[in-house]
C-alpha cells in the first residue's frame, strides 16, 4: 500500500489550494516583495510601518510570538517613536519569504536567547522615528510651511501657528514618497520619558485567544489536506527496518503508509486520529543499535566518571590556586549536585503542514526562527529558497523548542514530496513529542569550598561533568576544545552571563561527558543547572559558616553592584530577616543570564513528604521595562516552568525516553503554585533579555528553603529522589 | 451517521462510534477552537462542556456526546462578552493562550457551581495544565468575574535605579 490515486488532488482543485497559500491563507496578509501590503489601501511608509486611510497603524514584526510577548513590546517601542494612536495599531508578521526578496529588511527572524525585544529595539526604534519624520514632511509639505512648525501627537499632526491638523492616514501616501531620513540623524526618545513604551499596556493578541479563534499551525485547513501521524526510532539514533502496511488495508480512511526517512515512518489519513491509531498498530522493525543499551544507570556511570577524571576536561576561570586554598582551609564544605533531562513539552504539539509541487515549497508552522524554517524546507524539498515560503503562526508554546532545530519541517517537507500537490498536515502526539524532544542536558556538579576560621570564603572549585549542547547541535562553537557554553552563568568577565561573587580563590571546569540523547535549547539553557549548582551550594557553604545567606553572599558581590541591587531589592520586598509564620522557612539565590540580572526569595513549608511553597518574591533588573504587566507574567511564567526542575524527569530505559506524557512527567498545576511578586528594577543602561532570565533562581530560591526547612540540601533531583513532593 | 447537538447546532457525522469527539471537532467539523494537547484526558487543553459539565473530548468517545447539548469555546459567546472571557482579558491571562480555551471552560463550570468560589474551590477545580504558567491570573481571572473582591491582577513592584521603590503597583484591571 502506497499512495493511492484517489487522494490526488485534481488540477483545479490543486490550483485553488495553491493560491489559497499564496495568498497567505494562514497569515491572514501577504504582501509581495514591493512596497504594497494587501488589503492595505496605501504604500506602506517604511518597511515597518504602514498607515492605512482608515488610520489603522500596522507595525511589522519579524520575531516570533510565543506567549512571551514580544509583539506587544515591539509594536510600543515603534509606536513610541511613531507618536501614533496605540488604539489603532495592529501588528502583522513578516514572512521570511518577503524578507528574503526584500534582502531581509526586517533583519534576524530567529526568537531565542531572550533577544526578541533586545536584539530589535534600536533599529526598529528607528523604523519608527525615521517614519515619524517623513509622515511630519509630507504634511508639512502639504501646507507649504517648515517641517520645524508642526508637531504630532497620537497620529495627528499640528501646524501650531495656525492650528492646522492632518492626520498620519491622510498623508500616509506622500510620505512613503520621500525620501527617507539618514538614520544617524534620528534622535530616539529617552526611555525614562516614554508615554506608550514603559507602561504595562494590554496585550495585542488576547482576544482571539480567549475566544477559541488564534490561529495556531496546529489548526491549518488547506482544501484536499490530509493529515499523518509519524513515528520515530523510539531509541535515538535507530533506524528503520521495514513496516508491513498491509496489517493497515481496509481501515477506513488511511490513505497511505510512508517512509519518511530513514529513521521514521508515518501513516497518512482523511482524520488525524484515524492515522495514529493505525500508526499504533502498524508492525515497524527497528534497528536500534548499540544505544539500545543505553540507560540513566548507563549515562549517570559516565557523568560519574567525569567528576574525577584528567582527560577531556579543561578549565575556565582559574584565580589563584583553589585546590590547594580549599585542601588547606580551616573548614571545607563538598557536595555534588545532579539534575536530570527534562523536556519542554509545549502546549501545541511540534506539527507541520506542507505543501510540495515540482516547482513550489510552502509549510504552515509554528516557529521561533521561521529563516531556519525556510532553510530546512529548501534542503528538504530541494528547492531554491526563492521557490520556498514559510508561514508561520503564533507558537503554542516555544521554550527553545521551535527555533534551530527544525525536524519537523524536515519530517513533513520529505511526507510532502511524496505526495506532491496534497497539503498534509503532520502533527506528533503527545508521546511522540516528549519521546523525540531536544532535551535540557543531564549534569552533575561536583563543588567544594573553604573557610578560613571566621567562616570567610577563601576558595571555590567547581565541575560541571554534563552533555552539551553545542556538541549534539553545533559543534563549530566549540573553540579549541572548549565548550564554555555549558559553563554559562560562570563568566568572570563583564558578560551576557556574568558570574556575581568574587572569590579570592575560583576555579571552574567543565568534562564534557555526552549521551546518545538530543539535547537543545530549555528556557533558561545551562543558567538552570548552573545556578542551581552554584546558588544551592552557597547556601551550604553559609550554613557552614555559620552565617546568614544572605549576608554571606552580600559579602562576596562588593564588586558586582547590578547583581548586588537586584539581590537586595528581592530581600527587601520579601521581608528578608523578620519573622515568618511557625514552620515557614525562607531561601534565597542570585544569578545573571541573558543580559539581566536576577534574583529570588522563597517562602517554603515542609510536613512529612510534602512541600508547601507559599511565596516567592522575584526581582530582574533587566536595563529597560518595555511592559511590566509582561515583564511580571514572564516572570510568573518562569516559576512554574522551574517546577519541572524541581519534580519532574526524564529518564532513559532500553536507549529510549521513559516519561512520555503528563502522566509520567508531572507538569505544575495551577494548586502548586505560590504568591508570585515580581520586582522590577530597571536601571537604564542595558537592553537585557526578560523571558529566560529568571527561571534560573527559581529552583535553588525554593530547594534552599527546603534546606533551611529541613536542615537537609536537595543535592539530588527531583526532589522525590529526597522523598519529598509538591503539593 | 451520529447525529450531535454543538453549540445549539445539529451536525450528523459518519465516524466510528469510538473516535474521541475531539477529532470530531477539529478533523470532521473544522471547529478547531478545541485543542489538542495530551490525549490521554491529562492537560485538558480539549476541555468542551457536555450539559454544562466540563469533559475532556480528547478521551471521550463521540458517540457518548449525542443526544447531549456539547458547547465548545465558540459557542461560549459570539463576540468573547461571557463574563469568563471578559476578565481574562482584563487581566491579560493568556500567553501563548494554547490551553485557554480549555482553562475557560473550566472556569465557567466552576463559577457556575460556586458563584464565589475560594482559593481550595479554584485549587479543587482548576486543573488543566498551562505550561506558560499564566496559573497566577487564572486564579485572579475567575475572582474577577465571581467578583470576590480578589480579582486583581499581577503584583509588580517597580523599583527607580536609584535603589529606592518608587511605586507598589498592582496591574488593574
Amino acid at each position: 500500500m502506497n499512495m493511492p490515486t484517489n487522494t490526488r488532488l485534481s488540477r483545479r482543485a490543486f490550483v485553488l489550494s495553491s493560491a489559497a497559500a499564496g495568498t497567505g491563507l494562514a497569515l491572514g496578509f501577504h504582501f509581495p516583495a514591493g512596497a504594497q501590503s494587501a488589503g492595505a489601501d496605501t504604500p506602506e511608509v517604511n518597511a515597518w510601518v504602514v498607515v492605512q486611510t482608515d488610520e489603522t497603524c500596522i507595525i511589522r514584526v519579524a520575531r516570533a510570538e510565543m506567549g512571551q510577548g514580544t509583539h506587544t513590546g515591539l509594536a510600543q517601542l515603534v509606536a513610541e517613536e511613531l507618536d501614533c494612536d496605540w488604539s489603532r495599531v495592529k501588528v502583522q508578521m513578516v514572512s521570511p519569504g518577503q524578507n528574503l526578496a526584500r534582502k531581509r529588511v526586517w533583519r534576524d527572524m530567529s526568537t531565542g536567547g531572550s533577544r526578541g525585544i533586545r536584539g530589535s529595539q534600536d533599529y526598529m526604534r528607528q523604523g519608527g522615528a525615521a517614519a515619524r519624520t517623513v509622515l511630519l514632511q509630507a504634511a508639512a509639505n502639504q501646507w507649504g510651511v517648515a517641517v520645524s512648525e508642526v508637531t504630532v501627537s497620537k497620529g495627528v499632526i499640528t501646524h501650531t501657528a495656525t492650528g492646522r491638523k492632518l492626520s498620519y492616514g491622510k498623508v500616509a501616501s506622500a510620505a512613503a514618497k520621500l525620501t527617507p531620513p539618514d538614520p544617524k540623524t534620528l534622535v530616539l526618545r529617552d526611555p525614562r520619558q516614554w508615554k506608550l513604551a514603559g507602561k504595562p499596556l494590554k496585550r495585542v493578541d488576547t482576544d482571539l485567544k480567549v475566544m477559541g479563534k488564534q490561529n495556531y499551525a496546529i489548526d491549518t485547513r488547506l482544501p484536499g489536506m490530509v493529515y499523518a501521524a509519524i513515528q520515530a526510532s523510539p531509541v535515538f539514533g535507530g533506524k528503520l527496518v521495514s513496516f508491513d502496511a498491509s496489517k493497515l488495508r481496509g481501515r477506513k480512511g488511511i490513505q497511505g503508509v510512508y517512509k519518511v526517512d530513514d529513521n521514521a515512518v508515518a501513516v497518512v489519513a482523511d482524520n488525524w486520529w484515524r492515522a495514529k491509531m493505525a500508526l499504533q498498530d502498524l508492525p515497524i522493525v527497528w534497528n536500534e543499535g548499540a544505544n539500545g543499551q543505553e540507560s540513566s544507570a548507563t549515562i549517570d556511570a559516565r557523568l560519574k566518571e567525569g567528576l574525577t577524571a584528567t582527560n577531556n576536561v579543561f578549565a575556565d576561570i582559574d584565580i589563584g590556586n583553589a585546590p590547594q586554598v580549599i585542601a588547606g582551609a580551616a573548614k571545607r564544605v563538598e557536595a555534588v549536585y545532579s539534575t536530570p533531562f527534562v523536556t519542554h513539552a509545549c502546549m501545541e504539539p511540534m506539527n507541520c503542514t506542507a505543501l510540495i509541487t515540482d516547482y513550489r515549497a510552502e509549510v504552515w508552522v509554528a516557529s521561533q526562527n521561521a529563516e531556519a524554517s525556510m532553510a530546512a524546507l529548501s534542503t528538504a524539498s530541494g528547492l531554491p529558497l526563492d521557490k520556498c515560503e514559510v508561514h508561520n503562526h503564533t507558537l503554542g508554546g516555544g521554550f527553545g523548542r521551535r527555533g534551530g532545530t527544525q525536524d519537523f519541517v524536515r519530517q513533513a517537507t520529505l511526507l510532502g514530496r511524496q505526495m506532491k500537490g496534497v497539503p498534509v498536515k503532520m502533527v506528533w502526539s503527545r508521546e511522540e513529542d516528549m519521546a523525540q524532544d531536544y532535551f535540557r542536558p543531564i549534569g552533575l556538579c561536583k563543588l567544594e569550598a573553604g573557610l578560613d576560621a571566621q567562616g570567610n570564603l577563601l576558595g571555590l572549585q567547581l565541575r560541571v561533568s554534563g552533555q552539551s549542547i553545542n556538541a549534539y547541535l553545533s559543534p563549530q562553537n566549540i573553540k579549541d576544545g572548549k565548550d564554555l557554553r555549558q559553563l554559562q552563568g560562570l563568566t568572570a568577565e563583564p558578560s551576557d552571563a556574568q558570574l556575581g561573587y568574587t572569590i579570592p580563590s575560583l576555579r571552574t571546569e567543565y568534562a564534557m561527558r555526552n549521551t546518545h540523547v538530543p539535547v537543545g535549547a530549555w528556557r533558561g539553557v545551562n543558567t538552570n543547572q548552573n545556578g542551581l549548582y552554584l546558588e544551592c551550594f552557597m547556601e551550604e557553604v553559609a550554613a557552614a559558616a555559620g552565617r546568614d545567606p544572605l549576608e554571606f553572599r552580600r559579602a562576596l558581590m562588593q564588586k558586582h553592584p547590578k547583581h548586588l541591587a537586584v539581590l537586595n531589592a528581592a530581600a527587601d520586598k520579601a521581608g528578608w530577616g523578620k519573622p515568618l509564620p511557625a514552620g515557614v522557612h525562607r531561601g534565597i539565590a542570585q544569578f545573571m543570564g541573558y543580559g539581566s540580572y536576577s534574583a529570588a526569595v522563597a517562602e517554603v513549608s515542609v510536613k512529612g513528604d510534602e512541600v508547601k511553597v507559599r511565596r516567592l518574591v522575584l526581582s530582574t533588573n533587566c536595563g529597560h521595562a518595555v511592559n511590566p504587566d509582561q515583564i511580571a507574567a514572564q516572570v510568573e511564567g518562569s516559576v512554574s516552568y522551574a517546577f519541572d526542575t524541581l519534580q519532574s524527569q526524564s529518564s532513559v530505559a532500553n536507549g529510549r525516553m521513559v516519561n512520555t506524557n503528563f502522566d509520567s512527567y508531572p507538569i505544575a498545576r495551577l494548586r502548586q503554585l505560590p504568591r508570585i511578586e515580581t520586582v522590577i528594577a530597571p536601571t537604564f543602561d542595558f537592553w537585557g533579555g526578560v523571558g529566560e532570565p529568571t527561571i534560573c533562581v527559581v529552583a535553588p530560591a525554593i530547594l534552599n528553603a527546603i534546606f533551611a526547612a529541613t536542615g537537609k540540601p536537595m543535592r539530588n533531583l527531583p526532589l522525590k529522589n529526597h522523598g519529598l513532593r509538591i503539593v | 451517521m451520529l447525529k450531535l447537538n454543538i453549540n445549539g447546532k445539529s451536525h450528523q457525522v459518519d465516524v466510528e462510534p469510538e473516535m474521541p469527539l475531539l477529532w470530531v471537532l477539529r478533523d470532521q467539523l473544522g471547529m478547531t477552537g478545541t485543542k489538542f494537547g495530551c490525549g490521554i484526558a491529562q492537560c485538558g487543553s480539549c476541555t468542551v462542556h457536555l450539559n454544562g459539565e466540563p469533559v475532556r473530548s480528547c478521551s471521550y468517545p463521540v458517540s457518548a456526546a449525542v443526544g447531549q447539548r456539547v458547547v465548545t469555546i465558540e459557542g461560549l459567546s459570539k463576540d468573547g462578552s461571557h463574563p469568563v472571557q471578559m476578565a481574562w482579558k482584563a487581566l491579560d491571562v493568556p500567553q501563548c493562550g494554547y490551553c485557554q480555551s480549555g482553562q475557560i471552560l473550566a472556569a465557567t463550570t466552576l463559577l457556575r457551581k460556586k458563584p464565589k468560589p475560594t482559593d481550595a474551590d479554584i485549587d479543587e477545580a482548576m486543573t488543566n495544565i498551562c505550561r506558560c504558567g499564566t496559573y497566577q491570573r487564572i486564579r485572579a481571572a475567575i475572582h474577577l468575574a465571581a467578583k470576590t473582591g480578589k480579582g486583581v491582577g499581577s503584583v509588580i513592584h517597580m523599583v527607580s535605579d536609584a535603589g529606592e521603590i518608587i511605586e507598589n503597583t498592582t496591574a488593574q484591571a
